[in-house]
Parts: structure tokens; C-alpha cells; sequence
């Protein structure tokens, strides 16, 4: 490595003009409306409030070393998984897989040289960092205690933490997801290049068009409710509080028909991934691309009915458990699809095993675990005795994490040729990869067991039976933490010394390969026109010729 | 819809084509269909409060009438005239910017503008009366008679859910004052209106919240 | 390590443990084994077809639809099979048997209190027979709590609003772990407590200890305090109605329909007495919201529960509005959810 490139990185490397020197100066990125920087600013944000919510995930392992409540005051601990609780899934898993790799790829895969609305683009971006700014100065100035959840009456009458704020900033930050949400719509629908047809589209166009329904749908139902809540909060008066006449249970009813939606706002994006990387890493088509397509729109859909199935306990008639229940498992089914068609694909492919591959198999399995762990919380009998305890923490973290997590550091290093014009040292890649499927499982197998011990969520002292399990998992935490830590490390490190990474350099097909990485402003020089079915490698390889491995 | 959109042929550059498009014609369907959009999340978000409205509807009919006689039905029935009125005059408006006639644009806007404050001034006065009245939830709740509480759940949806249409109403009015500008500056014809016809959509809509609000909020179990 | 100090499952004390674990075994055995299968056809998979120069280019396979069907109709089988199975077994624990014991349970930041028929109170420890099912009525004073009782594989949401029952039949003695499930705020893991398994002369023995008079003597002594008397009197000459015989009876209200008079109608016009008036009387009872605590009202209800007769003449005159219902003596089998 010359010393010449030290103080420059990317910069110089293709001498010719793309999205990143286009134009200079702070504000040519503040002001921007280029869907690509947009997307980098979504990229450092994100990042900085996983680290965030990270670190009070941290603090959690290392206070539930020990039964007692020894490291935290209670209260502090209760601050810190409600935290940790908003930061993440408000903050991290909405935004990041849409919001950062959809918005940078979503125009490059449609042929489209922006989204449709370049402005409200940029307002998302504004309004989600009112809203995590606003974050910020909550965890600064005390923090809320009342979960991620906001159950009501505690959340309205009983919490004495900034509930309004809280509350306030959530509401905020799911504008900011609507407008995604209907930007990608109306882009998919409209901006698509002449000749590429719906069915030809790549499947994380069609799993981040079925991920804007949601959002379009879901999220405005939380508003209102988060809007009731605060009204409650303020006023004092009984929506939801029963003293006054108001139901609580109304509160959980409305609260979960966008919260359960919501997990699927989070893993429909990383399935789109996920297909992504299979097919350019076996090059070949998915199989069953229709199969897998028409699953994100069912998963959707179906995503709908099925909210009150986090209430079985909850005070909801038997009858209507017994639907919701029944319901439940007609999501699993396009679930289990997208599985077999991922590992269908295998067969006869050129498999191979770099870092993006990696992911996405761990992504496969460790999805399966949380898939399935979710048929024992859909069913009735058991879900009495399993749910509100760890059994519920260590599902929704395999899907969550093992899931949208491990598929989105899949895309980061899947497009990070594309987006930065380098390449991420691959040796490192793999070892953090490893770490991190390792780690994962450590830190959250033990808490199936725990669960189903019956230790309850969300405990800050707990029996001393339950250690050892619980030593596990913060010892799992550790190595999970290192994974993490080490991609920040070295995908910075490859700004400066990355190998440049040429057009294409896994020989994969889609539109986003066909023009310069980093791309130009514009994305593409000529408008493409599409003649090939999506993941049609055997064609398009003989076609780009010498192109590939530049 | 057409999947495929091939566009050849050159043509002289709109001045408000934006550059991510190929034509006005994508163009405008892109801002039509983002307005239907976003419109749909606009029925999600009233819908959750009107759901909320039935629920204790439901559980207290006697509370949820006696809340209705609360209400001014003059008021209510004069505001949802002004607000029909204003529906009509934005539809000209969109007419009018479609077939490009500028000044007649711009006074049926500024129509609209006028018939939407005549609705907030109205529902002002409605808000200072309740007021008075001590119907205002919270620590300015006066009333003490029989079902006091549910009475006052339902003026918390009542100032709820007047009150989410009127902050709409209050957006339209500041997104009225823009178009006029622009009409006047006459950057509407034939070619480019979708902005005036979006505004057209979102107005409707505004409209038809009022009219599933005025019934039941004002006259529904009236006879009871 | 010996397994027994490493257990995968707690131990097993109630009649549906033993169920639910089935369940979840067998859930485990089928997911974990499709897992591990999904796992190794992956493994297999992606080391057979590694890239290779030979491999560069991967073969097209053009998917079969009957493959396709069959992953779609075997997994929603196996779906519907843990559905019904799921389902049953809710439903079992939603029936309360007809010989259960009542104690009453209220949960408050951030304590258990139990309330037994004979008059004993416990914070902490509830203390049931063995071999008996017990039905908790239990209701929240302030937040939404969770009684949860690992060992018995049984849980439900404690709420402020109304009373809701949950039952279990403890299946050994001893001591086993109380959980509050639902996030309540600073000590939510410190609302724990224990029930205590005995053997039933035991339990008799403990029942015989130290109490203010059974539970609705104690409520009648409330009922006096709060002069409820004054109105609700032993015949139809009151303001109010009487309270004799109506629990368990159908109740005829002023708008012409009727509700069951049961737990949650009891709390109700207590706390809330112009919801519902009862046919011929006038909305002139306070509330009493604010009034009463959680453990006060038990107690009411229980004394409203014993007065099924009038104390001294036998032929009490019908009152208004009360039918009795036809099987008014038992319980109401509750439901789980009211």
C-alpha cells in the first residue's frame, strides 16, 4: 500500500466522478437528495444507536451474571431493558435493512435514477433523527422505564420516567418509516426500467415492496395509539385506564396490530437478503422464485391477523385465542416456504463460501430456530406456560438478531464493493462472521432453557437456580460483542486500504452490477433496458464475458 | 398501469420536470399514486381512533348520547356545509389549473382557503364553549352529574378526533397558500397540475373524515 | 455434572404439567429434528456443490410445483395437528372444575396477597391442599401484573378492571416458586413468592390458625361499616336491591336486558353503580371507586356470595328484577376469561 492514498480514501481510487465526489462539503450531504448518500446517512445513524442499544445489552449480561441485583439499582435496570427495547427495534432493526440498503440498491436494481420522491427521501432521514435525537436526550436526562411495550395503565398513570418523550419520539420516528414506506412503493411501481417486468424484478425489490405495505398500513395505527396514550398521559383521563372507565386491554390490542406486523417490517427486508446472496453465491435463479415472491406479499397480509396472539394470557376470550392461534400458523407456512426454497437453491449450484454466503447461511439457520420456536408460542396450551419469560426473549432475538442482524451485516457486505468501491478484507470477514454465529448461539440457546425453567423477562434479581444458564449467555454476549466490534474495524480500514473493487466482483447478475461501483450520481449513464429474467446466470454470465472478477 | 415504459422520442424539457423522471407523464402518475398512498395511511391512523370511539361506544351508549347533546348541532351542521362547499371549490380549482386558467385557479383556491378558516374559526368557538362549559377532559373537567367519567371519555375523543381533522385542516390551509403562489406565478397548465390535483385528493379526503365525524359526534343517539 | 443438577424442564407438581411438557416435547423432537435436517441438507449441500473451476456456472433446476406443494401441505399438517393439540389443552386449563377451592388473590406493587374463604391473608405465600384444584379469583390494585406459576405450568394476567380466575391442582407437596410474569415497574423481580403444597390434614391444621373470622364475616362486618344496609335490606323495601340470592341469579336492568350477576357484575356496581341499574331503581348509589380497596371488596363479594337465603324468614318476598337462575346454588363454572 502507497502512502499516497492514506489521506484520500475511495476518493481517488476511479478517478471518474460518482455519487461520493460529486460534490463536496458538509452540506452537499446534509442537503442532499441523492438516494445513495441518503443512504449513508442512514448507514452512520443507525450504526451509532446499535452501539447504543448495545451497549445497555451489555450492561443487562453483566448484571444478570449474578442472581442479586448487584451491578444496577432496579430502577436502572428497568431503564436499560426499555431502552435497550426502543433503541433496537425503533431505531435499529425498522430503519436499518429498508432505510439503509433499500434506499442505496432499491433505484440501482430498478434501472431508476433516484426513488420517485428525492425530497421526501431526505425528509425521512430528517425526521427519524428528530426523533433519535430526541432518544438521546431522554437516555440522557434519565431514561423511561416502561418497556418497549408502553403497557397501559403503568405506562399512563404509574411511570414517573419520560413516557410522554418516549412515547413522543416513537411516534416521530414511524412518519419517518411511512414515508419509506411510500416512496418504495410508488418507486417499484413506477420507476422501474423499460423491459423489467414485475416478474423479473429482483426478490429484495419484491420483499421491500411487500415491507412498504406494512409500513404503510401498520405504522399509523401506532401513531394514533401512541397519540391516545400520550392524550392519557397528559390529561389524565382513562382511555386506557380502568379507573377511569377506559380498557387496557384496548391499548394492547391496538398497540400489537402494529407491533406484531412490525417484526415482519424487520425480517421481510432481510429475506429479500437473504434471496439476494443465495442466488449470487450459488449463481444461480431461486428456486421457486414465484414461490418465495408471492410469500412476502402473503407474510404481509397475513402479518395482519394474527396480533392477538401475544395476548393468550392477556384477558381475550378463549374463543378468540383459539382464532388467533389458528391464524398464527397460516404465517408459518410462507415462512417455511422461503426456507426451503433458499436451501433448494443449493442444490446443483456453484456454491461459495464468502462472507455474504456465510451470513446467509447462518441467517437460514438460526431464522429456522426462531421460525419454529414461534409454532410453540402460537400454541395455546404451551403459550400459557412460556410466554413473558425468556422463552419469548430467546425467540424474538433468533428471529431478530439471528434473523434481520445477521442478514443485514449480509447485504452491508454483500454491496460494500458497490456502495464504497472496495473491497472488506475477506479473511477478517469470515472470522467476524464465525464469532458472530458462534456468540449468537451462546448467548441465546440457554434461554429457551431458562424460559422454559420459567424464569420471566424482563427480572433484574432472579432465583439462583437459573445462573449457570445465565452465566452462559453473558458469556455468549462477549464473543457475540467481539463480532460485532470487528466488522466496524475493518470495514473502516477498507475506506483507505480496501483492494478497488471493479463493476462486479462477485460475477452476479442484477442492475446494480452493470454500472461503475461507487456508482455515479446519476446511477446509471444510459437508461438500461432489461431482456433477462432475474438471477438469469447462465446468460448474463456468457453475456458480461470478461467483465466478471475484474 | 403499463409495465414497461419506453420513452424515445425527444421533447423540449418541462421546466418542472424533475430530473429522476423520464417524462411528466411518469411524473405525474408517480405524485397521483404517492397521494393514494399516503392517503391510505391516513385512513389506518383515523381508523384506530374510530375504533377506539366504537369500543366505548359500545360500552357506554348512555355516556356516548349524552356526549352527543353536549354538542352544537347548528354549528356542526353549518361547518359541514362550509366544508362540502370547499370541496366543490377545490374541484374547480383542479379543473380550472387543468385546463389552465390562471387567475380562476387561483381565486377558486383562495375560495377554499376562506370556506377551510370559516370551518376552523367555527370550531374555535365550539372549542372555547366547551370550555367554558367545563367539557374540556382533564383538570378542566367541570361536569359532576351521572356517568362524569365516560362523559369525559367521550370528549377526549371528541377533542381527539376533532382535533387530528383540524390539524389536518390547519396543514391544507398552509398547503392551499402555497398553491396560490404558484398559480399565480402561473406555473400550472395543461402539461403540470398534479400538484393542485394532489392537493385536490388530500382536501377530499379531509372532507370526507369531517363526514363520518359529524355524525357521530353530533348526531348520533341525539333522539335518546 | 449429574443431569439431575442441570434439569432442561422444571420439575412437574399440577394435573396439566405433565400435558403441557408432552406438548412441548413432541415439539421439540419434530421442529429440532427438521432443524438439524434443514442444517445438515444445507451443510451437504454447499459443500458438494462448492464452487470449483468445473462448477463456475451452476445449473438452472426448474422448480416442480409438486415439490413445492408438498413443502407447503406437510408443514401446515403438522401445523394444524400442534393447533388442535395447543388448543385443547387451553381449553382445559380454561375449565375450572366444580369442587375447586376458592382463594382470592390481589396483586399490587409489588406484593401477592392472598385471601382465603375462612379468613386467613397472606402476602407472599399461599398455602393449598394437595390433590384438590384451587381456583384463584384475582383482580390487580393498581398495574397489570402476571400470577405465574412455573411448576404448575400455569399463568394468567392479573388486571385492574375485573376479576379473572385461573385454577391449577397441585400434584406433590412442597414448596414451589411464584412469579409475577407482567413488567409492573422498579420490583417487578422482586413480586415473588411461594405456594406451599400440603398435605390436606396439614392444610386443615393451618387452616385452623389464627384468623379475624372467616372472609365473609368479615365482609359483612364491611357491609355494615359502609352502610350498605341502609339501602340494599333483607326484603324489597329498600332503595336499593337486595342482595339476597342474587349472585349466581340473572339480573333484569333497566334497559330491558339482563346480565348474570357474577363476580365481575358484583365488583362493578360496586365501583361503578350507574353502569348497570337494575329494573325499578334509580341511579342513586355513590361510588364507592376509591373507597374500597382490592381485599375489601373480595371480602364484600364473598359476603354477597353467602347470603343466598334471608337470615330469619324463610319466605322473603321475590324482589324485582332477580330471577333466580336454575343451577344458582353452584359456582358459576367459570371460564377462563370473563
Amino acid at each position: 500500500m502507497t502512502t499516497a492514498v492514506i489521506d484520500s480514501p475511495i476518493l481517488d481510487l476511479p478517478k471518474r466522478r460518482n455519487y461520493i465526489n460529486a460534490e463536496y462539503g458538509f452540506f452537499s450531504w446534509l442537503l442532499t437528495k441523492d438516494h445513495k448518500r441518503i443512504g449513508i446517512l442512514y448507514m452512520l445513524a443507525v450504526t451509532l444507536l446499535f452501539l447504543i442499544g448495545g451497549f445497555f445489552a451489555m450492561m443487562m449480561r453483566i448484571e444478570l451474571l449474578t442472581p442479586e441485583g448487584d451491578l444496577l439499582t432496579s430502577d436502572t435496570y428497568n431503564k436499560f431493558f426499555t431502552l435497550h427495547g426502543i433503541v433496537m427495534i425503533f431505531f435499529f432493526l425498522i430503519p436499518a435493512v429498508p432505510a439503509v440498503l433499500g434506499n442505496f440498491i432499491l433505484p440501482l436494481m430498478l434501472g431508476a435514477k433516484d426513488l420517485a420522491f428525492p425530497r421526501i427521501n431526505l425528509l425521512s432521514w430528517y425526521i427519524y433523527m428528530i426523533g433519535a435525537v430526541l432518544g438521546l436526550i431522554i437516555i440522557i436526562t434519565g431514561g423511561v422505564d416502561t418497556g418497549w411495550t408502553f403497557y397501559t395503565p403503568f405506562s399512563t398513570q404509574y411511570s414517573n420516567t419520560h413516557v410522554f418523550t418516549t412515547t413522543f419520539a416513537a411516534f416521530i420516528t414511524g412518519f419517518s418509516s411511512i414515508l419509506t414506506g411510500l416512496n418504495f412503493i410508488v418507486t417499484v411501481h413506477r420507476m422501474r426500467a423499460p423491459g423489467l417486468t414485475w416478474f423479473r424484478l429482483p426478490l429484495f425489490v419484491w420483499a421491500l415492496y411487500a415491507t412498504s405495505i406494512v409500513m404503510l398500513l401498520a405504522t399509523p395505527v401506532l401513531a394514533v395509539t401512541l397519540f391516545l396514550l400520550m392524550i392519557e398521559r397528559v390529561l389524565h383521563v382513562g382511555i386506557f385506564d380502568p379507573n377511569l372507565g377506559g380498557d387496557p386491554l384496548l391499548y394492547q390490542h391496538l398497540f400489537w396490530f402494529y407491533s406484531h406486523p412490525a417484526v415482519y417490517i424487520m425480517i421481510l427486508p432481510a429475506m429479500g437478503v437473504a434471496s439476494e446472496v443465495v442466488a449470487a453465491f450459488t449463481r444461480k435463479k431461486i428456486f421457486g422464485y414465484k414461490f418465495v415472491a408471492f410469500s412476502s406479499l402473503a407474510i404481509a397480509l397475513l402479518g395482519f391477523l394474527v396480533w392477538a396472539h401475544h395476548m393468550f394470557v392477556a384477558g381475550i376470550s378463549i374463543y378468540s385465542a383459539m382464532i388467533f392461534s389458528f391464524l398464527s400458523y397460516f404465517v408459518a407456512v410462507p415462512s417455511a416456504i422461503k426456507v426451503f426454497n433458499w436451501t433448494a437453491t443449493l442444490y446443483k449450484g456453484s456454491v461459495s463460501w464468502q462472507t455474504p454466503m456465510l451470513y446467509i447461511l447462518g441467517f437460514i439457520g438460526l431464522f429456522t430456530i426462531g421460525g419454529v420456536t414461534g409454532l410453540f408460542l402460537a400454541s395455546l396450551g404451551l403459550d400459557v406456560h412460556v410466554t413473558d419469560t425468556y422463552f419469548v426473549v430467546a425467540h424474538f432475538h433468533y428471529v431478530m438478531v439471528g434473523g434481520v442482524v445477521m442478514a443485514y451485516l449480509a447485504g452491508i457486505h454483500y454491496w460494500w464493493p458497490k456502495i464504497t468501491g472496495r473491497m472488506y478484507p475477506e479473511w477478517w470477514a469470515r472470522l467476524a462472521a464465525l464469532l458472530v454465529f458462534v456468540g449468537f448461539n451462546l448467548t441465546f440457546l440457554p434461554q429457551f432453557v431458562l424460559g422454559y425453567l420459567g424464569m420471566p423477562r424482563r427480572y433484574h434479581a432472579y432465583a439462583p437456580e437459573f445462573q449457570i444458564l445465565n452465566v452462559m449467555s453473558s458469556a455468549g454476549a462477549s464473543v457475540l460483542a467481539v463480532g460485532y466490534a470487528l466488522p466496524l474495524i475493518y470495514l473502516v480500514w477498507s475506506l483507505w486500504y480496501g483492494r478497488p473493487a471493479g463493476v462486479n466482483p462477485w460475477g452476479a447478475v442484477g442492475l446494480e452490477w452493470t454500472t461503475a461501483s461507487p456508482p455515479p450520481q446519476e446511477n446509471f449513464h444510459e437508461t438500461p433496458v432489461v431482456t433477462w429474467d432475474a438471477y438469469d446466470y447462465p446468460s448474463m454470465l456468457k453475456a458480461m464475458g470478461d467483465t466478471q472478477n475484474v | 398501469m403499463s409495465d414497461v415504459v419506453i420513452h424515445t422520442e425527444e421533447h423540449p424539457h418541462h421546466p418542472f420536470l424533475q430530473h429522476h423522471f423520464e417524462d411528466m407523464q411518469q411524473q405525474h402518475e408517480a405524485s397521483t399514486l404517492g397521494m393514494w398512498a399516503f392517503l391510505t395511511t391516513e385512513v389506518l391512523f383515523f381508523g384506530g381512533i374510530f375504533l377506539g370511539y366504537t369500543v366505548y361506544r359500545l360500552a357506554y351508549p348512555d355516556a356516548w348520547a349524552a356526549g352527543a347533546h353536549f354538542q352544537n348541532l347548528t354549528y356542526g351542521t353549518l361547518n359541514t356545509i362550509v366544508l362540502l362547499a370547499s370541496s366543490l371549490t377545490m374541484a374547480l380549482a383542479v379543473h380550472a389549473a387543468q385546463t389552465g386558467k390562471r387567475m380562476k385557479t387561483f381565486w377558486l383556491l383562495a375560495a377554499t382557503l376562506v370556506l377551510g378558516s370559516v370551518f376552523l374559526g367555527v370550531k374555535a368557538v365550539e372549542y372555547s364553549l366547551h370550555f367554558e362549559e367545563g367539557l374540556f377532559p382533564g383538570s378542566h373537567f367541570h361536569y359532576h352529574g351521572p356517568l362524569a367519567p365516560q362523559i369525559q371519555l367521550f370528549m377526549t375523543f371528541y377533542f381527539g378526533m376533532t382535533g387530528l381533522h383540524a390539524l389536518h385542516m390547519v396543514i391544507g390551509a398552509g398547503l392551499l397558500i402555497w398553491m396560490m403562489v404558484r398559480a399565480w406565478k402561473g406555473h400550472f397548465g395543461e402539461e403540470y397540475y398534479s400538484p393542485v390535483e394532489i392537493m385536490g385528493l388530500y382536501w377530499h379526503f379531509v372532507d370526507l373524515v369531517w363526514i363520518f365525524l359529524f355524525p357521530l359526534l353530533y348526531l348520533i343517539d341525539r333522539h335518546k | 455434572m449429574m443431569l439431575s443438577d442441570f434439569p432442561l424442564l422444571p420439575e412437574q407438581a399440577s394435573t396439566v404439567a405433565g400435558d403441557v411438557d408432552a406438548l412441548f416435547t413432541f415439539l421439540c423432537v419434530v421442529t429440532g429434528g427438521v432443524s438439524i435436517l434443514i442444517f445438515l441438507v444445507i451443510f451437504y449441500l454447499a459443500v458438494k456443490y462448492r464452487r470449483r473451476p468445473d462448477n463456475e456456472l451452476a445449473t438452472d433446476e426448474e422448480p416442480s410445483k409438486l415439490l413445492e406443494l408438498t413443502w407447503i401441505v406437510i408443514p401446515f399438517i403438522f401445523f394444524m395437528v400442534v393447533f388442535v393439540w395447543g388448543a385443547r389443552l387451553y381449553f382445559r386449563m380454561g375449565r375450572v372444575p366444580d369442587n375447586a377451592l376458592e382463594v382470592y388473590a390481589t396483586g399490587k406493587q409489588w406484593m401477592w396477597k392472598f385471601q382465603h374463604p375462612s379468613g386467613q391473608r397472606e402476602i407472599n405465600t399461599l398455602h393449598v391442599p394437595v390433590n384438590r384444584p384451587v381456583r384463584i379469583t384475582m383482580a390487580s390494585e393498581d398495574v397489570i401484573h402476571s400470577l405465574f406459576f412455573p411448576y404448575f405450568r400455569v399463568k394468567m394476567d392479573v388486571l385492574p378492571s375485573r376479576y379473572r380466575s385461573m385454577w391449577f391442582q397441585a400434584t406433590k407437596t412442597g414448596r414451589y416458586h411464584i412469579f409475577c410474569a407482567e413488567y409492573c415497574g422498579t420490583e417487578h423481580s422482586g413480586m415473588t413468592g411461594w405456594v406451599e403444597v400440603m398435605e390436606p390434614t396439614d392444610y386443615q391444621k393451618w387452616l385452623a390458625g389464627g384468623t379475624e373470622g372467616s372472609l365473609a364475616s368479615q365482609g359483612e362486618k364491611l357491609f355494615q361499616k359502609y352502610a350498605c344496609a341502609t339501602c340494599h335490606m333483607t326484603d324489597s323495601t329498600g332503595r336499593g336491591p337486595t342482595l339476597i340470592g342474587v349472585y349466581g341469579s340473572t339480573v333484569l336492568l333497566n334497559d330491558n336486558s339482563s346480565v348474570p350477576a357474577d363476580d365481575n357484575y358484583i365488583r362493578e356496581s360496586i365501583l361503578n353503580p350507574q353502569a348497570k341499574l337494575v329494573k325499578g331503581y334509580g341511579p342513586i348509589m355513590p361510588t364507592f371507586q376509591g373507597q374500597v380497596n382490592e381485599e375489601e371488596l373480595l371480602k364484600l363479594l364473598a359476603y354477597i356470595k353467602s347470603i343466598q337465603h334471608a337470615p330469619s324468614s324463610p319466605a322473603a318476598a321475590p324482589f324485582a328484577g332477580v330471577a333466580p337462575m336454575t343451577n344458582a346454588s353452584t359456582p358459576p363454572t367459570g371460564k377462563m376469561n370473563q
